[in-house]
């Protein structure tokens, strides 16, 4: 479409950018039907085509952000499904990552929300603090019906639901280190430890690594990795996001220059989106940019690499899995078949649940920060699940695990902790009350 | 856009006392259903038909026919323009506002409200996609076959507006031949229901008048829908061409044998390399003209006809017959089709033409757009309803610059008065909106013109109702 950009603003790279993907758009109003907030509250300025054209109109003035535009931008999931229904290839993700950054730099959040937004920042991705927090948060937990009574509180009210009553404790699976194979390995893999995963579920991880493990994969923890920066990044605090990304560069383009490095593997796909994405986001940066497009080379979803290693058919196990799609694999990666083969491959009957494209409400920290719309989300989602009739629920993304498992009585578990079980591994622990209900019915 | 249509002068006394409306109307809806800080408008200023922007006094979003009503009511008593928007996909700018106007959208009414098999209907409110009908009916093997390509994203209330048709409508008609009833609030906030399950109603065949009507004689705020059983096979054939023309005589002959098959669809060398680009439908590229055929029926009912489509096109010196191995790449070869529009926005701006002509002329008309767009020195993509003489040229070129705008939209023009002046008419499916209104008297003679302006007025005496658009500007009083 038409834009009205000066030549002076379109100097600024970021600028130029935003008006590159915007002329792509034909405002042929598709992306509106896949869009969860759309579909929810019926407002196109609640849908990608009323965003984009918000975002347009603040960048093409030259102005700063004000509290109607960032309303609906704050509204956005990131999910990224108008990105997968736009024929036209607009690149909405790093459109709204830009106008992100430009609320960030150019508003002023009200005291309360900017408070919530720095405590999430300055906790979730340091797995101490969080896990120091996940034990007030227990404690706290009585008090999350009166903080709903104020709407400025009910970010708190929300986190206080979601935490989980246990806090992991480090484990030798979520430590630096190398985790070799029985035999010579046919492959070597990096793995992103990550920050909030290890504390609300290791067993993710550290089925990962016992699967890879078991069939020849050598997988290595490297010193001094931490948080990828999606958490920052979706803030719009892009200076903190670059930090992280380059101090992760740093680490892992070390471990591709050591040689013989087949991927780094993430078992969280919303980490996954971003770090293949730090080739864009560090492409400014002279000493970065070509280390981290190798990075955002190697970086692939656990079930995409997987995928490449001909695992062997498993026999039939009597169980019927659901397959969440979490909106970070199948619109911000577009890893669609990979996982549910490989459960099939596996042993598991899998079913897609209706209205799939939908995002569960999960979306980083949205379901702390915009906490009514992502209900209504998960309560649509979980009914959708429910549907299929299924044992239990797979998905690829520990966000997407928390938010459905907060509204489902079935087990919804890792795909990979569930490969992990199936040849093999130890039984997941929301499987081993699945199973016993199931021996006890049989017995 | 160079801007050469032109809309209604606002009527300055509503102008003035927009800050009143604004209060008024925030009286009786909820605070979430307005909408009128001037920067959360800008969104609303444009349709599918972006070369052309204005600004509304404000946008409301009714959550039921009562909220639509109350509003109707009031814009009425103060002689205050409305422009109804569903999802805002029109491409002739028929949900374009204007300074003076409140935009009635109807998105947040898109509740499915019955689903009858027994009598194969469905209810739904105005704001339902197309193609959530046929989701929500799809388990007990029901669709909704009126299909616009933006089926996915466009609302039943802006097809009845529009009377949409879309590929399946060679077999099965456009939204008319499959509309049963409406609930409709006129513009005085009186609300009636026309039509009902049966196929037709006594009296006056109103519904046939409401239909395509552009949002000029009242909002539909519900209606009731036929459900068709979904066929036992569907099969969609591509047939690959040396010249458009070669295509197009195909066209002719295929349907002048009485054959009907349920779609035919045209591409030409330009739209086949965009829609390959994104569906890997596996669009043939070494043609310059692809025909897609879908076939239904049983196995037999569908070799049979396809049989003497096969004949008819080596007769025209077919290139390519290639059938579809699969579910998945019948899914992937109508993805490519139904994106078509959307994705030419990888390569260019485009305007989306939508004239259609009787089907012997289809060559000749093929022929002229080419020499038309030529001497404008642009570029165009044909992606069209060809079993039903639908023609959707696409006029490249780049909004950035003024002349080439100006161009394209004279181009357009020159190609829209070629479909009258072969028989045929402005437009199939997408409605008059603004971007036909001016070209109107190039299809009708003024007597015409003034009996339907007539029965508009009948409906809205006050020309409140989407006024800028349908009938030209100038001669509606006299």
């Amino acid at each position: 479409m038409q834009t009205h950009f000066s030549p002076q603003q379109l100097t600024d790279p970021r600028v130029a950018e935003a008006e590159k993907i915007l002329r792509k758009c034909v405002h042929c109003g598709f992306c509106t039907a896949t869009c969860p907030t759309y579909v929810t509250l019926g407002n196109e300025l609640d849908s990608p085509r009323g965003r984009i054209y918000l975002i347009k109109d603040m960048l093409e003035n030259g102005r700063a952000a004000d509290k109607e535009v960032v309303t609906h931008i704050d509204r956005c999931l990131s999910c990224l499904a108008c990105t997968t229904t736009c024929p036209s290839g607009v690149d909405y993700m790093h459109l709204i990552d830009h106008a992100r950054v430009h609320v960030e730099e150019t508003y002023q959040r009200p005291p309360m929300d900017r408070l919530t937004r720095l405590l999430l920042a300055a906790i979730l991705p340091y797995p101490k603090r969080f896990r120091a927090a996940l034990k007030l948060a227990n404690l706290a937990r009585p008090l999350a019906g009166l903080l709903d009574r104020s709407p400025k509180l009910k970010p708190f009210a929300a986190m206080l639901r979601l935490a989980p009553e246990k806090a992991h404790e480090p484990t030798p699976f979520t430590r630096p280190c190398t985790h070799v194979t029985l035999d010579a390995p046919r492959g070597r893999v990096v793995m992103l430890t990550g920050c909030a995963q290890p504390v609300l579920d290791p067993g993710i991880n550290t089925a990962a690594i016992r699967l890879l493990t078991r069939f020849g994969i050598e997988v290595s923890l490297p010193e001094g990795e931490g948080c990828c920066g999606a958490l920052t990044h979706h803030m719009g605090k892009e200076e903190a996001a670059l930090a992280s990304a380059r101090r992760n560069v740093d680490v892992w383009a070390a471990e591709i220059d050591s040689g013989d490095l087949d991927a780094i593997l993430i078992t969280t796909s919303g980490c996954g989106t971003v770090i293949k994405d730090y080739g864009h986001m560090l492409r400014n940066d002279p000493a970065y940019a070509e280390k981290a497009a190798r990075v955002s080379a190697h970086a692939k979803d656990v079930t995409e690499y997987l995928a490449t290693l001909d695992l062997p058919e498993g026999q039939p196990l009597g169980l019927t899995v659901a397959y969440h799609s979490a909106c970070s694999l199948q619109h911000g990666q577009k890893v669609t078949v990979q996982p549910k083969a490989l459960l099939r491959k596996a042993g598991f009957s899998v079913r897609d649940p209706a209205e799939g494209h939908l995002c569960c409400g999960s979306a980083g920290t949205y379901n702390m920060l915009q906490s009514e719309i992502s209900e209504k989300l998960k309560t649509r989602k979980v009914k959708n699940i429910e549907a299929t009739k299924a044992d239990l629920v797979a998905a690829g993304n520990i966000g997407c695990i928390t938010q459905i498992g907060s509204g489902t009585a079935l087990p919804v578990i890792h795909t990979v902790e569930l490969l992990d079980w199936a040849y093999g591994g130890d039984t997941p622990e929301k499987l081993e009350k699945l199973l016993a209900a199931r021996t006890k019915v049989k017995g | 856009m160079s801007g050469a249509i032109e809309f209604l002068e606002p009527r300055a006394d509503v102008i003035e006392r927009r800050k009143t409306i604004i209060e008024d109307l925030a009286d009786f809806l909820p605070p979430d259903a307005l909408i009128h800080e001037p920067r959360r408008l800008v969104p609303f200023e444009t349709d599918g038909f972006i070369s052309y922007r204005r600004l509304p006094l404000a946008v409301v979003l009714p959550r039921n026919t009562a909220e639509v009503a109350a509003v109707m009511k009031y814009c009425h008593r103060y002689g205050v323009p409305v422009v109804p928007r569903g999802a805002g996909t029109s491409l002739s700018g028929g949900a374009i506002p204007q300074e003076d106007a409140v935009v009635l959208c109807l998105s947040a009414m898109s509740r499915i409200l019955d689903l009858d098999y027994a009598n194969r209907t469905a209810t739904v409110e105005a704001g339902v996609t197309n193609l959530a009908i046929s989701d929500a009916a799809g388990p007990e093997g029901y669709f909704y076959a009126p299909d616009p390509s933006s089926q996915l994203a466009c609302t039943i209330g802006g097809n009845i507006g529009m009377n949409s048709g879309g590929a399946h409508c060679l077999k099965y008609g456009v939204t008319t031949n499959n509309l049963l009833g409406v609930r409709m609030v006129l513009v005085d906030g009186t609300v009636i229901d026309v039509g009902g399950k049966a196929l037709d109603a006594p009296g006056l065949d109103l519904l046939g008048l409401i239909c395509g009507s552009e949002g000029q004689l009242g909002i539909v705020t519900e209606a009731t829908v036929r459900l068709i059983a979904k066929p036992e096979g569907a099969r969609p054939v591509l047939f690959g061409f040396d010249t458009s023309e070669e295509a197009g005589a195909c066209v002719a002959d295929i349907i002048g044998s009485g054959i009907v098959p349920v779609a035919i669809e045209f591409m030409d060398k330009p739209a086949i390399d965009i829609c390959e680009a994104f569906a890997q439908a596996g669009y043939p590229l070494d043609v310059a003209a692809l025909l897609i055929v879908e076939v239904e029926g049983s196995e037999d009912d569908m070799d049979a006809m396809l049989k003497s489509i096969v004949e008819i096109a080596r007769r025209h010196g077919v290139k390519v017959v290639r059938e579809c191995q699969s579910a998945m790449e019948a899914a992937a070869i109508w993805k490519g089709r139904k994106s078509a529009f959307g994705a030419t926005g990888r390569v260019a701006d485009y305007i989306c033409m939508d004239g259609t002509v009787p089907l012997s002329q289809l060559p000749y008309v093929l022929k002229r757009t080419a020499e038309i767009i030529d001497s404008y020195g642009l570029r165009v993509a044909n992606v069209f309803h060809a079993g039903d003489g639908n023609m959707h040229p696409l006029i490249l070129y780049n909004a950035n610059d003024p002349q080439d705008a100006a161009k394209a939209e004279a181009a357009g023009m020159d190609i829209l008065r070629l479909c009258v002046d072969a028989g045929g008419c402005l437009t199939g499916e997408h409605g008059v909106g603004i971007e036909k209104r001016d070209l109107m008297r190039h299809q009708y003679t003024e007597v015409d013109l003034r009996q339907q302006m007539a029965v508009r007025a009948a409906f809205d005496a006050q020309w409140l109702l989407n006024p800028s658009k349908v009938f030209p500007l100038e001669g509606r009083d006299a």
